[in-house]
C-alpha cells in the first residue's frame, strides 16, 4: 500500500514527512499541494526524509506527502534519442509546453511520445522460448540508430503465444503475448540506481576514437573504460567533453549536464544537429541524448541526473552497441551529495562532503565497461564514462579529484598555466597518464601501423626530456644548453604547436583521423632524428631553425585535411630534401 | 512594498545574528515573506529559511538590532517576496530591498514578479552571438562580450574596475542596430562614493532615463545584500523579456554578497565548506549568475557584468572561484599593470571570454579575428615568459628571437591595452592594433594564422 503522509518540515530541497511508515527507501513520492516529485533517502520511524526535485518555495507544514511503491525509474524505448531532458528524464520540450520559457513546477509529463508508431520487424514468433534480455523485434528510432526491443532484465521470461505482424506500432502495443498472458511492449522501465545486468565482462581493448590528437595518441581511452577531465575553470573542460561528444566513434552518446550553465547545453542543441558525424555524415544529434540539469535547477535533480544518464547508457549497450557518457561536472553531483548530507545533519569527511562519497563515485565508474549483453542473440557493447570535475581553486588535493582518481584509469589533467598561454586543448602532457596504452596498442598496430607505439614512445620521450631541460633554461637561459639539447627544445615545441594543440574551432583541425595522427606524429619523430643527425655531422640548431619545412609542419594540422595524406608525403620529401640542402651547404662552405 | 493580511505571531523563542525564531506557527510557507515588527512599531522585511515543528526560522534582512523577544511581532504575509515592475521603473533609484529612494512614490505597479526567478528551461534559450562592441580595444579584440552574456569582472580593492564597468555601460552598443537599451545598476555593499561615481557618469552620457539603480551601501544592513541583485534582476528581466529591451546589468560587489550569505548560514551552524562559505554558494550564485541569457522568441536580452574583489587579489578564493565555474568567462585586473599605471590593467592571459567564438568572424567581426586574437595571446604569453628569463640571464643571454617577444610584450601594453577614459575606439581600429603588435615577430613565428590573412594583414620587416 502506498504511503500517504503529511510534510512536518521544510528547507530548502529537505523535507521531512510523517505517517510514512510503509514508505521505502529510495521511492518516489509525490511532496505537496503541488504535486512535486521526490524520493525518500532516510526513514526514522515513521518519519521519511524526502529530496524534492523541485523548487520547495511555498510548501508548507501539513501539506500531504503520497508514495508511489516505485523507485526512481527511467522510461526505455524508442524515441529517447535526440531529446534533451531534466534530471529525473523530463524532456525540457514539454516543460516549456507546459511553462513557457521557465521551468515550472509539478508538471508531468512523458519521457517520450508513448503515441508514436514505430515500424516493427518481430525477431521471434509464437511458440519460441524467451527470457530476460532477449531480443523480439526492432524498430529504426533514428537513420543512424537502429533500436532493439528487449524483454525486460528483471523479466521471468516465457513462452511466446502470439506475436504481432511486422508493422507500425506505438509504444503502448503489446507486441508480444507470453503463454502466461503477460505482455511486452516496445518500452519497459528501469529503477536509476540499480545497474542493469549482463552476462560477462571483456577487457577493454579497441581505442575509443576521439579525433583528438593529445588523447588518441598520447593518453588514449578504451571504449567500455573510465576516463576523468579535471582542471580549474577556464582551462576548456567543457570544449573538451563536447569534442569527445562530437567527435567519439560510439554509436550513441550521452551528455549530462549536470550543474553547469544553460548556455552550453544550448549550444549542444544548436550546433549538433548541424554538425555531421564524420563517419556516417548524419547530423550528430541522431544518436545523442542530453540530460541537462542546469546549475540553477533544483539540487536534488542534479544528484539524479547522473544516474538517468548512466541507465539510458547501459540500456543502448544492451542492444550492443559502444555508448559514451560525458558528465559534465562530477564535482556539481558531488556538492549535490553534499548540500543533501548537510540538511540531514550527517557527520560530514573533508571540506564537507559526506563519508560516502569515494563510494558512490565508485559505484557510478563501475557501471562503465565492455560486455556481452545478457539473453540471446549474442551482442558486445560497451559504456565508456568520460567525468569532468572541476576541483576548487584548480587544486587537484581536494576530495572529488583525489577519490575520482582512484576509480578510473585515463587522467587528463588541465592546466591553467597552458590553458593561460592559450595551449588548448591544455591536458598536461607531464601530469596525465593512460591506463590503456597497453591494451590497445594492438588495434592501432593492425589498423593503423605497426610502428605506432614505439613513435609515440619517441615523440613522448623528447617531452620528458624538455621538462628536464626547461628548468636549466629557467636557470641559466637557453643560451647555456649545446645545440644537441637545444633540438630537443626546438622539437618539443614543434610537437606541442603542432601535435598537441588542436583548434576545436577549426574546420580542419576539430577532427583529426588516426591516419593524419599518425602521420603527423611520423613526421616530427623524422625531423627530430634527422635533426640530430645533422647536427652531429657539424649543422648549426640556426640553420636547421632556418629551414622553411618546420613552418610548413606546424600549420599541417590545420592545412591537410584528411583525405589528403599524399600532401604529408611532399611535406617528407620536402623535409628530407631540406636537410639534404643543409647538409650539402655545410660541406660546400 | 506594502502588504496586507496575513498572520502574525509573536511568540519568539530566539534572536541570533540575522536569524529569528518563531514559535507555535501554523500555515507558514517555506521561503514565505515575513513582516517583523519591532515593539516600537518599526517594520522590517525577512523571509523563512526553514519551517517544520511549530517553528519558524525567520531571515531579517534588515538585521536584527533592536529586536526584542518579547516585543517583537512576526506577520507571515502569505507569499513569497515579490517586485513590482513596469516601465516607469527606468531613471528611479531604489534601496537594496526595492523600495523608492529617491524621494519619489512607489511606481505604478503593471506586475508582481517573485524575486527569485525561476531557472530559464535550456531548451528555451537562444545562444547569444551578437557581438557588443565595447569600445574597449582589448575587450573587443581579446575577450569579446556577446548580448545574454555574463562576464565578470574579477578585481581586487583600490583598482579601476568601476572606472571600466562604468566605461563599458556608457560606450556599448551593438554595430548597425537601433534597439532600445537599459542599464540595471546594483550596489552591493559598496561606498558611496563608488555608487555615486556610477550615478555621475551615467547622469553625464544622458543614459540615466535609460537605467535604474539600486542601492545597498557600505552602511546599509548586510542581510539586505542578499536580495539586491535578485530585484535588480527581477527588474532587469522584465525589461528584457516583457518589454524587448536590451539589458546590461551591473553588480558591484559580488564579494559582500558572499559574505552576506556567509553570514547567515554560520548564524544556522551549517556544516561549512571552504574558507567558512556555505557548501550551497555554488548554487546560490547561480541563481543570480545564471539569470542572464537570450530567451526564443524575445527580442530582449539580459547581459551581466558582475564585479567582484579578489580577497588578497587571490583568484582561487571560493568566490571567484566559483563565479568563473558558472559565468562564460572573466576579466581579471592585474595588480602589476594597475601600478605601472596602465588602464584598463587587464591581465588577459587569466582573462577569458567563452562566447567569443561564436561572436566573431566571418559576418560578426572580421574573418581573421579569431586567429589574430590567437596569435596575440600566444605572443604575449610568450613575451611573459622571456621578461621573467631577462630578469635572471639578463638580456644578453636572450635568443634573437627572444629580445623581439620582449617587443611585442611592450608593444602589447602600451600600443593596444592603454586606452584612455572616454577613447572609444572601433572594431577595425582594435584589430589592426592587434597585427601591429605581432608585426614585431618575423613571420615564421605567426603559427596561428593562416596565410592568406598574414598575407593581407602582417606589416613586419619580413612582409
Amino acid at each position: 500500500m502506498a504511503a500517504e503522509g503529511r510534510i512536518v518540515w521544510v528547507s530548502g530541497p529537505a523535507v521531512k514527512a510523517d505517517g510514512m511508515a510503509s514508505a521505502k527507501m529510495y521511492e518516489t513520492v509525490i511532496v505537496g499541494e503541488s504535486k512535486l516529485i521526490g524520493e525518500v533517502i532516510r526513514l526514522t520511524g515513521d518519519v521519511a526524509f524526502i529530496q524534492v526535485y523541485e523548487s520547495t518555495s511555498g510548501l508548507k507544514p501539513g501539506e500531504p506527502v503520497v508514495g508511489t511503491g516505485n523507485p526512481l525509474s527511467v522510461l526505455l524505448g524508442p524515441g529517447i534519442i535526440g531529446q534533451i531532458y531534466d534530471g529525473i528524464q523530463r524532456p525540457l520540450k514539454a516543460l516549456s509546453e507546459a511553462s513557457g520559457s521557465y521551468i515550472g513546477r509539478g508538471i508531468t509529463t512523458t519521457p517520450v511520445d508513448l503515441t508514436k508508431k514505430y515500424h516493427y520487424t518481430p525477431s521471434v514468433k509464437a511458440g519460441d522460448q524467451v527470457q530476460a534480455g532477449n531480443i523480439i523485434g526492432t524498430v529504426q528510432e533514428t537513420d543512424l540508430i537502429d533500436h532493439s526491443i528487449m524483454v525486460p532484465p528483471d523479466h521471468k521470461g516465457g513462452t511466446i503465444s502470439e506475436v504481432v505482424p511486422e508493422g507500425d506500432y506505438d509504444l503502448e502495443t503489446d507486441l508480444v503475448t507470453l503463454q502466461d498472458g503477460s505482455t511486452l511492449k516496445m518500452y519497459h522501465r528501469w529503477p536509476v540506481r540499480k545497474p542493469r545486468p549482463y552476462k560477462t565482462r571483456y577487457d577493454p581493448t579497441v581505442p575509443l576514437l576521439t579525433g583528438q590528437r593529445v588523447i588518441d595518441t598520447f593518453f588514449p581511452i578504451a571504449k567500455g573504460g573510465t576516463g576523468s577531465i579535471p582542471g580549474a575553470f577556464g582551462t576548456g573542460k567543457t570544449v573538451t567533453l563536447h569534442q569527445i561528444a562530437k567527435w567519439a566513434d560510439s554509436q550513441v552518446v550521452v551528455y549530462i549536464g549536470c550543474g553547469e550553465r544553460g548556455n552550453e547545453m544550448t549550444e549542444v542543441l544548436v550546433e549538433f544537429p548541424h554538425l555531421k558525424d564524420p563517419r556516417t555524415g548524419k547530423p550528430l544529434m541522431d544518436r545523442t541524448v542530453l540530460v541537462a540539469n542546469t546549475s540553477n535547477m533544483p539540487v536534488a535533480a542534479r544528484e539524479a541526473s547522473i544516474y538517468t544518464g548512466v541507465t539510458i547508457a547501459e540500456y543502448y549497450r544492451d542492444m550492443g552497441k559502444d555508448v559514451v557518457l560525458v558528465a559534465d561536472s562530477t564535482s556539481r553531483w558531488a556538492e549535490a551529495l553534499r548540500e543533501m548530507s548537510g540538511r540531514l545533519e550527517e557527520m560530514p569527511a573533508e571540506e564537507g562532503y559526506p563519508s560516502y562519497l569515494a563510494s558512490r563515485l565508485a559505484e557510478f565508474y563501475e557501471r562503465a565497461g565492455r560486455v556481452r549483453a545478457a539473453g540471446s542473440p549474442d551482442r558486445d557493447g560497451s559504456v565508456t564514462l568520460v567525468g569532468a570535475v572541476s576541483p576548487s581553486g584548480g587544486d587537484f588535493t581536494e576530495p572529488v579529484t583525489t577519490h575520482t582518481m582512484r576509480f578510473i584509469k585515463t587522467f587528463w589533467a588541465l592546466d591553467a598555466k597552458l590553458a593561460y598561454s592559450r595551449h588548448y586543448p591544455s591536458i598536461n602532457w607531464m601530469n596525465s597518464y593512460s591506463g590503456y596504452l597497453a591494451d590497445i596498442a594492438k588495434w592501432w598496430g593492425t589498423n593503423v601501423s605497426e610502428d605506432w607505439l614505439s613513435l609515440r614512445g619517441e615523440a613522448y620521450g623528447v617531452l620528458q626530456r624538455e621538462d628536464t631541460l626547461k628548468e636549466i633554461v629557467r636557470l641559466l637561459g637557453p643560451e647555456a644548453l649545446p645545440d644537441e639539447e637545444k633540438i630537443i627544445m626546438e622539437v618539443a615545441r614543434m610537437i606541442k604547436i603542432g601535435i598537441l594543440q588542436q583548434n576545436s574551432f577549426d574546420d580542419v583541425d576539430t577532427y583529426c583521423s588516426p591516419e593524419k595522427q599518425y602521420r603527423l606524429l611520423r613526421l616530427l619523430v623524422d625531423f627530430y632524428n634527422r635533426g640530430q643527425q645533422a647536427i652531429r655531422e657539424g649543422t648549426s640548431l640556426a640553420e636547421i631553425r632556418a629551414l622553411p619545412i618546420i613552418g610548413t609542419l606546424l600549420k599541417a594540422r590545420m592545412e591537410v585535411k584528411d583525405d589528403e595524406m599524399e600532401k604529408l608525403d611532399e611535406m617528407d620529401n620536402m623535409m628530407k630534401e631540406q636537410f639534404r640542402g643543409a647538409a650539402e651547404a655545410k660541406v660546400r662552405s | 512594498m506594502t502588504s496586507v493580511g496575513g498572520v502574525q505571531y509573536s511568540k519568539i523563542a530566539e534572536i541570533k545574528g540575522p536569524l529569528v525564531i518563531v514559535d507555535d506557527v501554523e500555515n507558514a510557507a517555506f521561503d514565505e515573506l515575513v513582516e517583523v515588527e519591532t515593539g516600537e512599531g518599526e517594520r522590517r522585511l525577512g523571509k523563512v529559511l526553514e519551517v517544520g515543528n511549530g517553528k519558524a526560522i525567520v531571515q531579517v534582512f534588515e538585521g536584527t538590532t533592536g529586536l526584542s523577544v518579547s516585543g517583537t511581532s512576526a506577520r507571515f504575509v502569505g507569499k513569497v517576496m515579490e517586485m513590482p515592475v513596469s516601465k516607469e521603473v527606468l531613471g528611479r533609484v531604489f534601496d537594496g530591498l526595492g523600495r523608492p529612494k529617491d524621494g519619489l512614490p512607489d511606481p505604478i505597479a503593471d506586475k508582481f514578479l517573485d524575486i527569485n526567478g525561476a531557472p530559464m528551461n535550456p531548451e528555451q534559450r537562444e545562444y547569444p552571438k551578437d557581438f557588443i562592441q565595447t569600445g574597449v580595444s582589448v575587450i573587443d579584440g581579446m575577450i569579446t562580450l556577446v548580448r545574454g552574456q555574463k562576464l565578470p569582472i574579477f578585481s581586487g580593492s583600490g583598482m579601476s574596475h568601476n572606472i571600466l564597468a562604468a566605461q563599458i555601460a556608457r560606450q556599448a552598443t551593438v554595430v548597425g542596430t537601433e534597439e532600445e537599451f537599459a542599464v540595471v545598476f546594483a550596489a552591493i555593499g559598496v561606498q558611496y562614493s563608488e555608487a555615486e561615481y556610477f550615478r555621475r557618469t551615467l547622469e553625464e552620457s544622458g543614459a540615466l532615463k535609460r537605467s535604474v539603480l539600486f542601492l545597498n551601501l557600505a552602511d546599509d544592513p548586510a542581510i539586505e545584500r542578499i536580495i539586491t541583485p535578485r530585484v535588480a534582476l527581477t527588474v532587469a528581466e522584465y525589461m528584457a523579456f516583457e518589454l524587448g529591451m536590451h539589458v546590461l546589468v551591473i553588480l558591484t560587489d559580488m564579494t559582500n554578497y558572499a559574505e552576506a550569505l556567509r553570514e547567515i548560514s554560520a548564524a544556522r551552524e551549517e556544516v561549512p565548506g571552504r574558507k567558512g562559505y556555505p557548501g550551497y554558494l555554488y548554487t546560490d550564485l547561480s541563481t543570480i549568475y545564471e539569470r542572464a541569457g537570450k530567451l526564443n522568441g524575445k527580442t530582449g536580452s539580459v547581459t551581466q557584468v558582475p564585479i567582484l574583489s579578489m580577497p588578497s587579489d587571490d583568484i582561487t578564493h571560493p568566490i571567484p572561484d566559483l563565479t568563473g565555474y558558472i559565468t562564460e568567462g572573466q576579466i581579471v585586473l592585474g595588480r602589476d599593470l594597475f601600478r605601472q599605471g596602465v588602464y584598463p590593467p587587464v591581465n588577459i592571459l587569466m582573462s577569458l571570454s567563452r562566447l567569443m567564438k561564436d561572436g566573431i568572424g566571418e559576418g560578426r567581426t572580421r574573418q581573421d579575428h579569431g586567429e589574430i586574437s590567437n596569435q596575440n595571446y600566444d605572443a604575449y604569453s610568450r613575451a611573459q615568459e622571456v621578461r621573467a628569463l631577462a630578469g635572471i640571464v639578463g638580456k644578453a643571454g636572450l635568443a634573437e628571437v627572444d629580445l623581439k617577444y620582449m617587443d611585442v610584450g611592450d608593444s602589447f601594453e602600451k600600443g593596444f591595452l592603454t586606452q584612455a577614459l572616454d577613447e572609444n575606439r572601433n572594431l577595425e581600429e582594435t584589430l589592426s592594433l592587434l597585427w601591429k603588435v605581432v608585426s614585431n615577430l618575423p613571420r615564421t613565428e605567426l603559427t596561428k594564422v593562416k596565410d592568406k590573412y598574414v598575407e593581407q594583414y602582417y606589416r613586419g620587416s619580413d612582409a
